[in-house]
C-alpha cells in the first residue's frame, strides 16, 4: 500500500516538475537533477532490496538506514548553508540601510 | 575649550533605539563637550529622532533596526566623511556621563593612544551591582581578553573614543552586541595604541540583562566558524 502512495506522490511531483520546466521557472539542469532524484526514489520504493545492495557496498546494514543517514547529512548541510546565507543577507541589508541613512543626511544638508 | 582652539573636530556617536525619555538630556550634555552630536536612530519607532534633532543633534535614520554595532558603524562613516578627528561612542540610555568625555579624549589629543576605552573597574568610579560584576562582567572580561588578545579591565561598557587613524582601520561588521569584542580584536589586529581610563557608569536598568552574554557568544561563534 505504501508503495502505491509513494508512487502516486512521485507522479504528482513529476507532473509539477514538467509544468514548472515548461513555464521556465526552473532551468534544464535543475529539472534533470530533480528528475533523476525522484526516479531513484521511485526505483527504491518499487524494489526496496536494491538499496540493500548499495548499503552493503558502503558498509551500512540496511538500505533504509542508508537513506536515513543520507537524508540527515543532507539536512544538516542545507541547514548550515541557510545560516550562512542568512548571515550574508543580514550584512547586506545593513549595508543598504546604512547607505540610505548616509545618503539622506547628505541630501538634507 | 582646549580641543576647539586646536581645531580638532570631535564627534559623539550615539546609537539610539527607543530612547525618547533619555535622549534629550544625553544630547544636551554632550553638546557642551563635543563639536557634533550624531544620533543614529536605529529603526524609527518613537520620537527619539525628533527630540534629538530639536536638541541640536545631527540625526541619521536606519529604516529598520539593525543593531547597536550597525548604528555605530553608520555614525563612524558619517564622522569620517565629515571631517571628524576624534569620535566618542556614547550610549543613549543615560548610563554614560558626558563629564567622562574629556578624560576619554585627552590621551588621543596628546597623541598617547589611537583608541581609548572607558573602564568601570579602574579606581572604582562606578557602582556595579556585585552579582553583575562577578557573575557576568568579570568572566566576560576574561573571555574577551582571551579572544582578542588585549589586556583590558572591562569588556563591554561601550564608552570609548577613537582617533581618525583608528577609525579608518576599524570597520564594525558585528551588527548587534558583539561589536565591543570586535573592536578590541581589530585594535590588536592593526597594532593600534590603546589605553584605558576610569569612567562612571550609572545603572538605570540591568543593562542588557543576564542572558545577553550568551547571545554575544553565539554571535561571535557563528562569525568565527561560518564565514
Amino acid at each position: 500500500m505504501i508503495k502505491v502512495i509513494i508512487l502516486i506522490f512521485i507522479v504528482f511531483v513529476l507532473i509539477r516538475l514538467k509544468i514548472k520546466y515548461q513555464r521556465k521557472e526552473i532551468n534544464s539542469r535543475e529539472a534533470i537533477i530533480a528528475l533523476i532524484f525522484w526516479l531513484i526514489v521511485a526505483g527504491a520504493s518499487i524494489w526496496p532490496h536494491l538499496t540493500d545492495v548499495v548499503a552493503k557496498i558502503v558498509g551500512v546494514g540496511r538500505g533504509a538506514d542508508l537513506l536515513i543517514y543520507l537524508s540527515l547529512l543532507f539536512l544538516f548541510y542545507s541547514f548550515f548553508q541557510i545560516i550562512i546565507k542568512l548571515e550574508k543577507i543580514d550584512k547586506e541589508i545593513t549595508e543598504i540601510v546604512r547607505a540610505i541613512a548616509l545618503r539622506k543626511i547628505k541630501k538634507d544638508k | 575649550m582646549v580641543q576647539k582652539e586646536n581645531k580638532i573636530k570631535i564627534f559623539a556617536i550615539v546609537p539610539a533605539y527607543q530612547e525618547e525619555k533619555t535622549i534629550a538630556q544625553v544630547v544636551r550634555s554632550l553638546k557642551e563637550k563635543v563639536d557634533e552630536v550624531v544620533v543614529v536612530v536605529d529603526g524609527k519607532v518613537d520620537r527619539t529622532g525628533e527630540i534629538a534633532e530639536s536638541n541640536g543633534a545631527i540625526v541619521l535614520y536606519h529604516l529598520v533596526n539593525r543593531g547597536q554595532g550597525a548604528a555605530l558603524e553608520t555614525g563612524d562613516q558619517y564622522a569620517l566623511e565629515n571631517g571628524a578627528d576624534i569620535v566618542v561612542h556614547f550610549d543613549a540610555d543615560g548610563q554614560h556621563q558626558a563629564e567622562d568625555v574629556e578624560t576619554l579624549i585627552s590621551p588621543l589629543i596628546k597623541g598617547e593612544a589611537d583608541v581609548v576605552f572607558g573602564s568601570r573597574f579602574l579606581k572604582g568610579k562606578s557602582f556595579v551591582p556585585w552579582t553583575k560584576k562577578w557573575l557576568i562582567l568579570k568572566p566576560a572580561t576574561i573571555l574577551n581578553n582571551f579572544l582578542t588578545g588585549l589586556k583590558l579591565t572591562d569588556a563591554h561598557n561601550g564608552l570609548r573614543a577613537l582617533n581618525k587613524f583608528a577609525l579608518r582601520k576599524i570597520r564594525i561588521t558585528q551588527d548587534r552586541m558583539s561589536h565591543n569584542t570586535e573592536i578590541a580584536s581589530l585594535v590588536k589586529h592593526h597594532h593600534l595604541r590603546y589605553k584605558e581610563v576610569p569612567v562612571r557608569i550609572i545603572y538605570k536598568k540591568y543593562g542588557q540583562g543576564y542572558l545577553a552574554g550568551f547571545k554575544i557568544l553565539k554571535e561571535l561563534f557563528f562569525d568565527r566558524f561560518f564565514r
